[in-house]
């Protein structure tokens, strides 16, 4: 199925617009905006916007979970037309399987892809210990804090060595501290991997900080109906730690991203 | 007292004892104080002395035998029938669009008032008595495990998509698991209505069984024996659904934590 030659590597989003029908004789909602899109493989893009822009929208229709009304995407020449296991998700609920272990969960996805016992148990080994999961292995999802059940849920999904990692809002409902050592341990995953290696990954947050932190490009979203409406790069080299936080690029980077996305949720407030 | 604050497990013993205890004692109060006549009501050392000579003298033990396994023969196979049924309503839409309403309708039919035609059908066997503990549970069964396994949370349902599930896997290893608990506990609620239908099935066209010993007893006038019956039905019902929650415990000890 990955084409030839001419592929276009990496996430390729194309047009990509949602309504969503309205509710008897409510207005259809228009969520998403024509929106294009490219990622190249092994970029951290970080998606920042106000509530309702349709940051999940876009994430779930990358994910397959959802249709585009028009538009489409393509994950490395691949057209997207369901979900899949090439494109791991973490979403902002928690959606461990509480009848299954720590262990289990990380292990679903090669279990349902039907991989042997044997090395379902040694891929969960090593995502158990990349994610610091070590002595919670048999513990059930209901015994875990919040933090511990998104660094399973992060585990899981890549444990499945997906092409690209969505994260929707991953640490949103989590207290500042853990975020924080989160940002640093999702960061320490990702750069394990060697550069030409490293996972794609969408980020989606309304958090400024944790957007700059984290990611090599930085998109705003406009207020509803959603767009891209600003593009940053951010130059600070990898691996970071959480001192580049106190630094004046930092802090400059910061800056110009909170003139833009005031405007916007100034915006969707008054909407 | 404050709202919705746990017992401890003594005090929750304890009371619940306590109100057996009151139970009893009002029941000796108002028979051994004249309240009432004996012939109405015996006392609950009469009722004693009644089930004795039934164990000893009538072979009781036959009777519990033969309405337990009519009650677990008719629930089981109901329950063989409608979980699955259940389970795919919840999970297609469109077999529950096909069943659901006649399910809704079916399960406000009375299994008491089939009894005669089911007589009619299938006289007064053995056939007879499971099929109207069948049609008692069968289809509130099936409505209920619908209901739970169409609840399946959809977040979770889309993280098994994101980790390659496809549709078997999809309704094997989460929607079942995660109705799983609730079935079961449908099922122990199920199970005691079932008690009551086989004791009703008892009562007509039966020769044995608690019922039919119930039945005896009102002809005699005994009214120790047939309290006593109706007292064992009673034991029974607490001692299967002790046994029920405990299994379920077992089974699904990440529901409780
Ligand atoms: N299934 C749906 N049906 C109807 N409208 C929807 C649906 N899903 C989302 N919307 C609407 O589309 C818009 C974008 O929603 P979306 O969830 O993508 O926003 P978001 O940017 O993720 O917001 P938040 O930051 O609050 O998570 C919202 O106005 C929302 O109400
Ligand atoms: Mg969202």
């Amino acid at each position: 199925m990955s084409g030839g030659t001419g592929a276009v590597r990496g996430l390729s989003i194309r047009g990509l617009t949602r309504t969503f029908p309205g509710q008897g004789r409510a207005a259809p909602t228009l969520a998403l905006q024509p929106t294009d899109l490219d990622v190249a493989p092994g970029e951290f893009v970080s998606i920042l916007g106000p509530s309702g822009c349709g940051k999940s929208t876009l994430l779930r229709i990358v994910a397959g979970l959802d249709r585009p009304t028009a538009g489409g995407v393509t994950l490395n020449g691949r057209q997207v037309t369901r979900p899949g296991p090439d494109r791991g998700m973490v979403f902002q609920s928690y959606t461990l399987f509480p009848w299954l272990t720590v262990a289990q969960n990380i292990g679903f996805g090669l279990r349902e892809r039907g991989l042997p016992e044997g090395q379902v148990r040694a891929i969960s080994e090593k995502f158990i210990a990349r994610t610091g999961l070590r002595g919670f292995e048999n513990h059930w999802p209901r015994q875990l804090s919040g933090g511990m059940q998104q660094r399973t849920a992060l585990a899981r999904a890549l444990a499945n060595d997906p092409e690209i990692l969505l994260l929707d809002e991953p640490f949103g409902a989590l207290d500042h501290q853990t975020r924080e050592l989160m940002q640093e341990l999702l960061l320490e995953v990702w750069g394990s991997d060697t550069p030409d290696t490293r996972k794609t990954v969408l980020f989606v947050t309304h958090d400024i900080d944790e957007a700059v932190f984290l990611a090599n490009r930085v998109l705003v979203m406009s207020a509803r109906p959603g767009r891209v409406k600003a593009e940053v790069p951010v130059p600070l080299p990898y691996p970071r730690d959480w001192t580049v936080k106190t630094s004046p690029e930092f802090a400059t980077l910061k800056a110009r991203l909170m003139a833009e996305i005031r405007e916007e949720v100034r915006k969707a407030a008054l909407a | 007292m404050e709202p919705l604050k746990p017992v401890s497990a003594t005090a929750r013993l304890l009371l619940g004892i306590g109100f057996f205890a009151l139970f009893i004692g009002l029941w000796a109060l108002v028979t051994l104080g004249g309240f009432v006549q004996p012939l109405f009501l015996a006392s609950p050392g009469q009722a004693l002395a009644a089930g004795w000579s039934l164990f000893t003298e009538y072979n009781f033990l036959g009777d519990i035998g033969m309405t337990v396994w009519r009650v677990l023969g008719g629930f089981l196979v109901a329950a063989l029938m409608a979980v699955p049924l259940g389970l795919m309503m919840g999970a297609y839409k469109p077999v529950e669009a096909f069943f659901e309403p006649f399910i809704s309708f079916a399960r406000y039919l009375p299994a008491s008032a089939f009894i005669p035609l089911l007589i009619l059908w299938a006289g007064v066997g053995e056939a007879q008595k499971l099929s109207v503990i069948i049609l008692g549970s069968v289809f509130q069964i099936v409505i209920m495990v619908a209901v739970i396994a169409g609840a399946t949370r959809i977040d979770l349902v889309e993280a098994a998509y994101t980790l390659g599930a496809r549709q078997g896997g999809i309704l094997r290893r989460v929607i079942i698991p995660a109705a799983a608990p609730q079935v079961m506990e449908a099922l122990r609620l199920v199970l005691g209505w079932a008690w009551t239908y086989v004791i009703v099935a008892e009562l007509i066209g039966a020769q044995s069984g608690i019922g039919h010993m119930i039945m005896d007893s009102q002809r005699l006038l005994d009214t120790g024996q047939m309290i006593f019956g109706i007292v064992v039905i009673g034991l029974i019902g607490l001692v299967t659904d002790l046994l029920f929650k405990a299994l379920n415990r077992r089974l699904f000890r990440w529901a409780s934590l």
